[in-house]
């Protein structure tokens, strides 16, 4: 074999065309939540229009809702709140998860297991009743909310790092690297997980939907994001009353929770194979 | 009379992950006789495998037949439609895999497994079928043949594995068998009574067969001709007494070449007035897995009272089958597995048996080099950075020196410098053994465990990682103990050997008269089960299996 240079080597990231439209969708949701209050033609709390639930016309693009105010207004600036909420908390979710799974599969022993059990019981509760009781008791904010949607998806986090960090652990280069004497840092930051970076992204994707979709759920119920501000969740519960007259205002928010669900869960499954499973 | 088998100009080609096309078989023509054993012998890569599976008509994924033809009792495999080849496996061709292990479902008794071949085909009534199996397994002098096949897979040793693998692939009275390296996993002494049944059956049964091996002894009393493949062409082809007494090719002398390795001169120990300090001394040692007994032993013992000693400059090999406690050895002194009892010292100082206990620089001068090179570099750090670390780790070492001392490094096990910037699955077998060793070599250790290094190697790139070994222990002082299953290997290193059975360290010879110094019964026994390259070596073994199977059970008794 001849000496081949370091050239860049191709990369195999090419995506396919459904993953390239649910990402060309995620990004825009995305977008739209970093410069929605440039997009809005109307302010979001204005009541513009005389009639409610308006139709959709050439002035309100997706109607009015139930105090005529601008709808396509009320959703851009309700991105903010769906896609940041979501966002950060499954930050928060994945970082303990991974952080405390990959020591977990390390350090093994008696760490292991009270983590493993003591987040297993956390599972156990029923992830909305869990949101709503403690929403109901310490009262609905911002932070309060990021918190508990990290609480309940860390437990999950935790299970897929350190399930996939256990088989990395018993690797020989990780064996070699103990015996050199390296502590659990070094172990766990660069034997670890560069070799489970890929499904763990894929992962972190999964738990934003199921974000998105319980915190819809909790403002929904009443409990997520509150008046004046709102999240597509309360979007959605502001203006049932729209149903029956088969206005725009109760159908938008919906799509909108929908189209950012399913092509996050779209492009995942679409993810180049290198990404996904980079821990072969 | 056509032959059974007749391979002409086989072409077959792959597509790698990049979308590169490559050819893995480049125009080969092979001939098999009805009723004989062709063997297929070539290192990693040679395509041995893949010409032994066309002759199913079955290529792996992402490889294609490119052109020519494999005619298998007068059809044309390659040509066949998948339903076509799926009737003809198992009744005209059938196949023995290498890891039986991984070919029986463990979940379902072996009878049932074994004569699924013939319910598939629908070729004889069950009760048949099952009768027919245990006079396989008498042929195949598996023990117990009545009622072995009532066990489960986890129930059999290895080697009885192996053998029900060959009673299913002939259940249905194939024409052709194809043997897929079915001895490597194997120890030595259970190879011989596989080999032995094997050829048995295959002489009684009149059938052809194909024999992939990259072991030119086991080959040897097998075949009655060898094909040597290289890079996906023939080498050379003759029978196996003209291959192995008169090789015209130059690789095939370097196969055969590589049997014979020099073996090492002992190094002379330095008369001083002084007594110097073993560099490793092993006293009592016991270990092993589980819980702590009442005695304050491990539950499942893997090291009884195992001592040994490296004195400086000095390499000591460790030998013996698998499960016999070698390379928990290496982990005991490597503190990996805390010893229960016992004592290390290195340069005559005790270590604690825990590595966390151990300090930087006992860790520094004690170096451990793992078998397979694949699992032990981490595939997404770069080869600078995995030899960088102990610099880092160990010396402190930064930027520019680092970097020097990296490429110092690359330069000592014979490899480029701009091989820093590739990541290790860019790399060949060979090179990734290079890189592990001088990961080993960065710590400027004193010792260096390498814990079977060579055995995942082709024969002809283990004898050069033998070679380095031996050129670096000249440059830099080092001693190494040296696991390993294979005598060969072992002797062309060593200077002393122990020899480990059950956990018990059964004798302490040295490496060059291994041979005629041998006393224990355990000892000559894994001897005489080295294949050697004669073929009329496994014939020539005591007469009577019996005594030999006697022998080895009594001895595995005992422990």
């Amino acid at each position: 074999m001849a000496m081949s240079f370091p050239t860049p080597r191709r990369l195999g990231y090419r995506l396919n065309l459904v993953g390239m439209i649910s990402a060309a969708v995620a990004l825009t949701w995305a977008v739209i939540a970093v410069i929605a209050p440039w997009l809005t033609p109307y302010g979001p709390g204005e009541v513009v229009d005389f009639d409610y639930f308006g139709p959709i016309s050439e002035q309100f693009w997706l109607g009015s809702d139930y105090l005529g105010r601008d709808m396509l207004s009320r959703i851009l600036v309700g991105t903010r709140y769906t896609v940041g909420i979501s966002l950060a908390a499954v930050l928060i979710a994945c970082f303990t998860g991974v952080v405390l799974g990959m020591t977990a599969a390390v350090i093994g022993g008696w760490y292991d297991t009270i983590l493993s059990r003591f987040l297993d019981a956390l599972t156990s509760i029923p992830s909305k009743l869990f949101g709503l009781v403690v929403v109901a008791g310490i009262g609905s904010s911002i932070p309060v909310l990021i918190g508990v949607l990290a609480v309940i998806y860390t437990p999950g986090a935790y299970r897929f790092a350190r399930a996939l960090s256990v088989n990395i652990n018993t690797m020989e280069y990780v064996t070699a690297a103990r015996a050199r004497g390296e502590r659990t840092l070094y172990l766990i930051r660069h034997e670890i997980l560069p070799n489970i970076t890929g499904p763990v992204l894929a992962d972190m994707g999964l738990r934003f939907v199921f974000i998105v979709l319980l915190l819809s759920g909790l403002s929904f119920l009443g409990l997520g994001v509150q008046p004046p501000n709102s999240d597509w969740g309360s979007l959605v519960r502001e203006n049932i009353g729209a149903l029956s007259f088969g206005a725009p205002a109760v159908i938008m928010p919906s799509i909108a929770i929908a189209t950012l669900t399913i092509s996050v869960n779209l492009l995942i499954d679409n993810l180049p194979v290198k990404i996904r499973d980079r821990s072969e | 009379m056509p032959n059974l088998v007749e391979i002409r100009d086989l072409k077959i080609g792959a597509r790698t992950d990049s979308g590169r096309e490559v050819q893995i078989i480049k125009g080969v023509s092979i001939d098999v006789a009805a009723g004989e054993i062709v063997a297929l012998i070539g290192e990693s890569g040679s395509g041995k495998t893949t010409i032994a599976l066309s002759l199913m008509g079955h290529v792996r994924p992402g490889c294609y037949f490119q052109g020519g033809s494999v005619t298998v009792a007068g059809r044309d495999m390659a040509a066949l439609r998948e339903s076509e080849r799926a009737k003809l496996r198992g009744t005209d061709v059938a196949y023995v895999p290498q890891s039986a292990a991984a070919a029986f479902n463990p979940a379902i008794k072996l009878i049932d497994q074994v004569v699924e071949v013939a319910k598939i085909h629908n070729l004889m009534p069950m009760a048949e079928a099952r009768a027919k199996a245990v006079e396989l397994f008498r042929a195949l002098a598996l023990p117990d043949p009545d009622t072995i096949g009532e066990r489960y897979p986890h129930q059999v040793s290895g080697g009885q594995l192996q053998r029900l693998a060959a009673a299913m692939a002939l259940i249905g009275g194939p024409k052709l068998v194809i043997f897929d390296e079915p001895t490597t996993a194997l120890d030595v002494t259970t190879q011989i009574e596989v080999l032995r049944a094997f050829k048995s059956v295959m002489k009684a049964g009149g059938m052809g067969g194909v024999y992939v091996s990259h072991d030119l002894a086991v080959v040897a009393q097998i075949a009655d001709r060898i094909v040597v493949l290289r890079g996906g062409e023939v080498q050379e082809e003759g029978t196996t007494a003209a291959i192995l007494d008169n090789a015209q090719h130059p690789y095939t002398r370097d196969l055969l070449a590589a049997f014979h390795p020099v073996t090492h001169a002992a190094v002379a120990l330095p008369e001083s007035a002084t007594p110097r300090p073993p560099a490793l001394e092993v006293r009592g040692i016991f270990a092993g897995y589980g819980p702590l007994t009442a005695e304050g032993l491990p539950a499942k013992q893997v090291l009884k009272d195992v001592s040994c000693k490296l004195e400086k400059g000095r390499n000591l090999g460790v030998i013996g089958e698998s499960g016999c406690g070698k390379s928990t050895l290496a982990r005991v002194i490597a503190g990996l597995v805390a010893p229960a009892k016992g004592q290390i010292l290195l340069d005559g100082k005790e270590m604690a048996g825990d590595l966390k206990k151990r300090s930087k620089e006992e860790l520094r001068r004690l170096q451990i080099v793992f078998q397979l090179a694949d699992t032990a570099l981490n595939p997404s750090t770069p080869i600078g950075d995995i030899l960088g670390r102990p610099l880092t780790f160990y010396h402190g070492m930064k930027g520019a020196a680092r970097d020097a001392r990296v490429a110092e490094l690359l330069d000592m096990v014979h490899l480029p410098k701009n091989m820093r910037h590739r990541l290790p699955s860019e790399l060949s077998g060979g090179q990734k053994q290079r890189i592990n060793l001088a990961r080993g070599l960065a710590a400027n250790p004193e010792v260096i465990l390498c814990d079977e290094i060579t055995s995942a190697l082709d024969t002809v790139v283990a004898a050069a990682v033998i070679e380095l070994l031996k050129e670096l222990q000249r440059e830099l002082q080092l001693s190494y103990v040296f696991i390993s299953h294979d005598l060969a290997t072992v002797q062309a290193i060593c200077d002393d050997v122990i020899v480990m059975n059950g956990g018990v360290n059964v004798e302490t010879l040295p490496a060059a008269q291994i041979m005629e110094s041998a006393q224990h019964p355990y000892t000559r026994l894994l001897l005489a089960s080295v294949p050697k390259l004669d073929p009329g070596w496994l014939d020539s073994l005591a007469d009577d299996p019996a005594f030999e199977r006697a022998g080895r059970s009594s001895l595995l008794s005992q422990v």
